[in-house]
């Protein structure tokens, strides 16, 4: 199957590795994978913001680019979520425009989901040492439904080790603008999930939105922790050691 | 009540400092959450969700036709001897509070928990004309001593801990310092029970309007809104025009997940069905029943792209589960009704210019979305509000042409890139041989304040990419 990889922006500026994860783990399953190499943002920004016309001139860039795969992937609960769930809401009760919309909607899916519910991924790649405990990102979690398919996979991977945490499903606090806008109120919110972190004794936390990931780890290391890693569930899944 | 949610920067800002109250925030953290979820076990998850779809249904069907049920329940309640009375705004409801204690020559009010009397502010107009309001659900009593507003729609004193209760019955109590809850608890009755027995008025909120029977419903947990609404001679029942449903078995099914969203409770200590004032051979009841139905900006959502917002049976749910919510406590909202439901209700009613933060300060989550025990949207409607702004022009122009630009260059694939392999390079500089970024530039400040910015890894995915395609061909 011919699989659209939508690598997201902050991927692409902060953390390629993360990218060519994703292209490996679906390599791994069996797909062809092709990057379309004009892609940029999925509009979300926008969308969360009220910028409703920016929103959808980026959606109908991301539908012509991508609505010719078999399937489109992205390593975020949160892009997949923007294209699945909220791309039929930007193109609410345009007819030809929504058939298409939702045509690719029904194909767009969040890496882990993907792996696990449609490619079928049996052996994991990667090996990994250590203890993990998986921090549930909410677009993932409560827009598509990803909560067991990280798990599973985690599982799968020879050494390591899953430790769940308190409050797993409680939102980071990252919340896109509002990490900027309500700095404080975001810090502190990190601040509670990194305690859980702690409390959950793993050495490493896992989890599939870059967002999240940036917020976690940021604040972990602005208290003084430099060694918890915070990991994409992909680089786990791909990890040489 | 004015409201200050204009505020909301500054108060959240207070209650992050104020290490007091963050502790007691921390100690309610997720107790009504983890009880709601054993009741949602307990019934059944699945079954629960069926109860949601149609509560959700019931309310909706209701809000369709809210004119047609409201002029239903007001024949059947005059029918029964009750007096409907419709209040547009606040003031006109508590213009026709004080026309009622005029007639009936009314001194003393009895209340129990109403956040409508909140929004009206009712009890300042009472003490104005000389009637003495006297709040006797135990929250909304240490809130009344203190002079506070609730910070929560079901707990109002959640925000205090039993130190600070402890203090204020010493002050007004005047009796020895107790630290026994069960105690400060009794004090508290034998401190209500003489007003129970000589007040003349007994005001509360509505849960519920049955539209066939003409019904309020009343869902209490401490006995006190029994009292209110049967010892008084005058019962004045005031409540919102959305609270409408039109059957007693709706009632039934909407009675079966309040309790278990707001408390985990499968059913509250009391539940009363007023149908009218006493009648001949009653034992007790009030000889006058007024309920007054008050809009006060519920009618500007009927049939606008907010309008599931008034599906809110006022169970609290969103709040319990709001992270945000418990990370500033209910009074930084400034207003009535805090959290997620607040965040919604607060520009409706008081002005979108005047609650400009509330709709920006969430994380979209979805926490609140999937505890709503009728299916309230509550993030894609705290969304549309983000639009309104942005189209009304009340967003900073910066932001705006932050969005514009960003949008611009996404939509120049070769604009981006260059864009974004500058930022990648100076970012990654910027971090250092920590690869970590302790200061951002301008609206980035917001993030490092109480957050390292990680930096990038220096290339972007894009030209990696296209690096290693072209060594492969």
């Amino acid at each position: 199957m011919r699989v659209g990889l939508f690598v997201t922006c902050l991927v692409d500026l902060v953390r390629p590795r993360i990218g060519f994860a994703a292209l490996e783990l679906l390599e791994a399953a069996g797909c062809e994978v092709v990057v379309p190499a004009a892609q940029t943002c999925c509009g979300q920004p926008g969308w969360n913001s009220g910028d409703r016309p920016s929103a959808r001139a980026l959606a109908e860039k991301v539908i012509a680019e991508f609505e010719t795969f078999d399937y489109v992937v992205a390593p975020s609960g949160s892009c997949a979520g923007m294209i699945r769930t909220h791309y039929p809401e930007v193109f609410a009760g345009e007819g030809a425009w929504l058939t298409r919309v939702e045509a690719l909607a029904a194909k767009t899916h969040e890496l882990t989901d993907f792996l696990v519910n449609v490619a079928r991924l049996e052996r994991v790649p990667g090996r990994f040492a250590g203890t993990i405990t998986y921090h549930d990102c909410c677009s993932g979690l409560r827009e598509l439904g990803v909560k067991a398919q990280p798990r599973a996979l985690l599982a799968g991977v020879p050494g390591a080790e899953l430790r769940e945490m308190k409050d797993s499903e409680v939102c980071c606090g990252f919340g896109g603008t509002f990490s900027i806008k309500f700095g404080d109120i975001s810090a502190a919110m990190a601040q509670t999930k990194c305690d859980c972190i702690h409390a959950s004794g793993a050495a490493t936390v896992a989890l599939g939105d870059l967002g999240c990931m940036l917020n976690i780890e940021g604040r972990l290391r602005r208290m003084g922790d430099a060694t918890t890693r915070v990991l994409h569930v992909a680089e786990v899944l791909t990890a040489k050691a | 009540m004015r409201s200050a949610s204009v505020h909301f920067r500054q108060r959240a800002s207070g209650a992050l400092a104020d290490k007091h109250l963050q502790r007691t925030l921390k100690r309610f953290g997720s107790g009504f959450a983890d009880k709601r979820a054993a009741a949602r076990r307990a019934f059944g998850e699945d079954a629960f969700e069926v109860l949601r779809e149609a509560s959700a249904a019931i309310r909706d069907r209701a809000l369709e036709d809210l004119d047609a049920w409201l002029l239903r329940f007001e024949a059947e309640a005059v029918r029964r001897g009750s007096t409907v009375i419709w209040a547009e705004d606040a003031a006109e409801a508590c213009a026709r509070v004080l026309e009622i204690c005029a007639r009936h020559g009314l001194k003393k009010a009895i209340k129990s928990k109403s956040m409508l009397s909140e929004e009206a502010g009712l009890n300042d107009a009472l003490a104005a004309a000389g009637v003495q309001p006297i709040e006797t659900d135990l929250g909304e009593y240490i809130l009344q001593l203190a002079g506070e507003a609730p910070s929560h729609i079901i707990a109002p004193a959640i925000h205090k801990d039993q130190g600070e209760v402890s203090a204020l019955f010493v002050k007004h109590h005047g009796r020895p310092k107790s630290d026994d809850i069960a105690q400060m608890t009794r004090e508290a009755r034998e401190m209500l029970r003489p007003h129970f027995l000589s007040a003349d008025l007994g005001i509360s909120g509505g849960n519920f309007l049955v539209a066939e029977t003409g019904s309020v419903a009343i869902v209490t947990n401490e006995g006190n809104g029994r009292m209110v609404t049967t010892l008084p001679r005058v019962h004045i029942a005031i409540t919102g025009i959305e609270k409408v449903v039109p059957t007693l078995e709706d009632l039934s099914a909407l009675n079966r997940i309040l309790p278990r969203s707001a408390t985990g409770q499968e059913i509250s200590n009391y539940f009363s069905i007023l149908s009218g004032p006493r009648r001949a051979g009653d034992a007790d009841g009030p000889e006058h029943l007024y309920v007054i139905l008050v809009d006060n900006g519920r009618t500007r959502l009927v049939g606008s792209e907010l309008q599931a917002m008034l599906r809110c049976i006022r169970c609290g749910a969103c709040m319990n589960h709001c992270p945000v919510y418990q990370t500033v406590g209910g009074h930084s909202y400034g207003w009535v009704y805090p959290g997620p439901m607040g965040s919604v209700l607060t520009p409706v009613y008081q002005g979108l210019e005047n609650a400009l933060d509330l709709p920006q300060a969430a994380t979209l989550c979805g926490a609140c979305h999937v505890a709503c025990p009728v299916k309230i949207p509550l993030p894609e409607l705290l969304r549309k509000l983000r639009e309104m702004q942005m189209e009304r022009g009340l967003r900073p122009w910066a932001e705006r042409a932050a969005f514009r630009a960003w949008a611009y260059a996404a939509q120049r694939p070769w604009l981006y890139a260059l864009a974004t392999k500058v930022a990648a390079r100076a970012l990654k500089w910027m971090g250092g041989r920590r690869g970590l970024i302790a200061r951002l530039p301008f609206a980035g400040g917001g993030w490092t304040r109480g957050r390292d910015f990680p930096a990038p890894e220096g290339r972007t995915f894009r030209e990696l990419y296209r690096a290693g395609r072209r060594r492969k061909a």
